[in-house]
Parts: C-alpha cells; structure tokens; sequence
C-alpha cells in the first residue's frame, strides 16, 4: 500500500527534475501591431507561446526561412524552437512588425 | 505604360491632398467617413483582385486586404456606435469613391499580369495616399482620443500594407 503509492509519486518527481530544466516556456505579446519584448533569448527546445491581442491576423516568420507561425486574431498559438541562431523576424502581413529572437544550441 | 502609371499615381496623391486640403479641418463625423470609406474602396479593390489576379503571391496580398480592412471598419462601426456618432458624408468621401469607382472600372479592362502589376501598383501608392491623409489630416483633426487612436492604429496597419504591396510588386518584376 504504502509503496505502491510512492512509486509513482517518484517517478513524477524525477520526471518534474528532468525535464523542465532546459525546457522554457517565453510568452511574446503581439499588441497594436507590436511584438513584446522585441529582442527574446532562448534555447533549442524552448516553445514561444505568441499571444496576439490584435482583432488582426499576424505572422511571425523568420527572415532565414527557420520559422513561420501565424497568428490568428485574439489567439494565443505555440510553437518550439527547433534550431539555434539570432532570427531576425517579421509579420508577412505587416511587414513593418520586426523583432529578434536569440536561440541557444 | 510607365508614364500612364506614373500619371495615375500623381493623380491619385494630387486629388486626395486637394481634396483634403480644401476648406477648414474635418470633424469626427467627417473622419469617421473617410476613414471607413477608404476601407471600403480597398475591399472593393481587392475583392475584384481575388477574381482577376493570376498570381498567387497577389491573390493573397487582396484576400489580406479583405480581411484587416473588413476588421478595421468593424472597429470603426463599433466605435462609431459607442460614441454616438453618425459618420457623415463629405468631398473627401466623395471624391475618393469617384478616383476608386473610375480605377476600378479601368483595371477591369486589364488581364493576367498587366493586371495584376497595375492592381499592386495601385495598392501602394493608394496606401500612400491614405497614410499621407492620415497622417497630416485626419490624425491631427481628430478630437476624439478613441478615435484618434483607432485612426492611429489603421495607419500603422496601412503602412504595413503599403510595404507588403512593395514587396509583391518587386517580386513582379
Ligand atoms: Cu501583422
């Protein structure tokens, strides 16, 4: 009884040790036409969570073709980075919308 | 057809700033108007591009159109609601619907890419000729701040569609 409930319960906290150590989460806010922060550093392996408060739909695509996401209206979208490098981004709708993403290996 | 196109960019800007600059500055009701009928004219503009245009890269730039002007007037009729405020008609208004009634009907008459070129070209310098307007008159005559901010928010919008129609054109060449 008493093991069986602690098993899990260490699995779980190993698990919780591992993993989010080099897994981030980093929020950039799309509002009023405007990426927020407009320079983010992260790692390979970190997700963005792009939240667009704007009634208008936006991109975040990177200049070096290493991402594109587009988000729709009032939406929140997430995506992972895969590769490392400074990326420089921009909206294809509105391409006067620029910001700068640092990934680390 | 480069000087037809430049003669039609002249006088594009040349009626909007004169028309513009006629008289004393407009009211909110005037503002409001201009403003929401500049983005009728695109989406009109536009959506007869969703059906002529040939390339893809310029189909997606109208249906763009469509969708962020459709989502501007949305917010200028809620607001207009909100304010009490009936849009009224005036020169402005009147004579950009005559310039957009008349482009439209001479692009009609165009086909695959000459269309498509001249559809672009139009789209950039008719976002040059809003944001000019915008940004000298109706921005600074505007005396609602709910209004001046939304009109400052569509310039922002329009500025990003002027770039974008650039680009397209570019990669028409
Ligand atoms: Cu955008």
């Amino acid at each position: 009884m008493r093991s069986g409930r602690c098993l899990p319960f260490l699995a779980v906290l190993l698990g919780a040790t591992v993993l989010p150590a080099h897994a981030a989460t980093i929020q950039i806010t799309i509002d009023n036409l405007v990426f927020a922060p407009a320079e983010v550093t992260a790692k390979v392996g970190d997700t963005i969570e792009w939240i667009n408060k704007d009634v208008f739909a936006h991109t975040a695509t990177a200049r070096n073709g290493d991402f594109d996401v587009t988000t729709p209206p009032k939406k929140t979208v997430t995506s992972v980075l895969k590769k490392a490098g400074s990326v420089e981004y921009y909206c294809r709708y509105h391409p006067n919308m620029k910001a700068v993403l640092t990934i680390a290996p | 057809m480069f000087i037809r196109l430049s003669a039609a960019i002249a006088a594009l800007s040349l009626l909007g700033s004169a028309a513009l600059a006629q008289g004393a500055k407009p009211t909110d009701p005037q503002i409001a108007h201009i403003a929401y009928t500049a983005g009728v004219l695109d989406i009109n503009a536009a959506k007869q591009a969703i059906t002529k245009a040939s390339n893809k890269d310029v189909k997606a730039f109208a249906q763009d159109m469509v969708r962020d002007h459709e989502a501007v007037n949305k917010q200028a009729l809620d607001l207009v609601k909100k304010l009490k405020v009936t849009p009224e008609d005036n020169d402005t208004s009147k004579t950009l619907s005559k310039q957009a009634a008349d482009k439209l009907a001479e692009l009609n008459k165009l086909k695959g890419a000459e269309y498509d070129k001249a559809y672009v070209a139009n789209e950039v310098a008719y976002h040059k000729a809003v944001n000019g307007a915008l940004e000298t008159q109706l921005i600074p005559s505007a005396s609602n701040a709910e209004l001046k901010s939304l009109l400052q928010t569509g310039l922002k919008i329009f500025q990003g569609h002027q770039q974008h129609a650039e680009q397209v054109a570019a990669k028409l060449k």
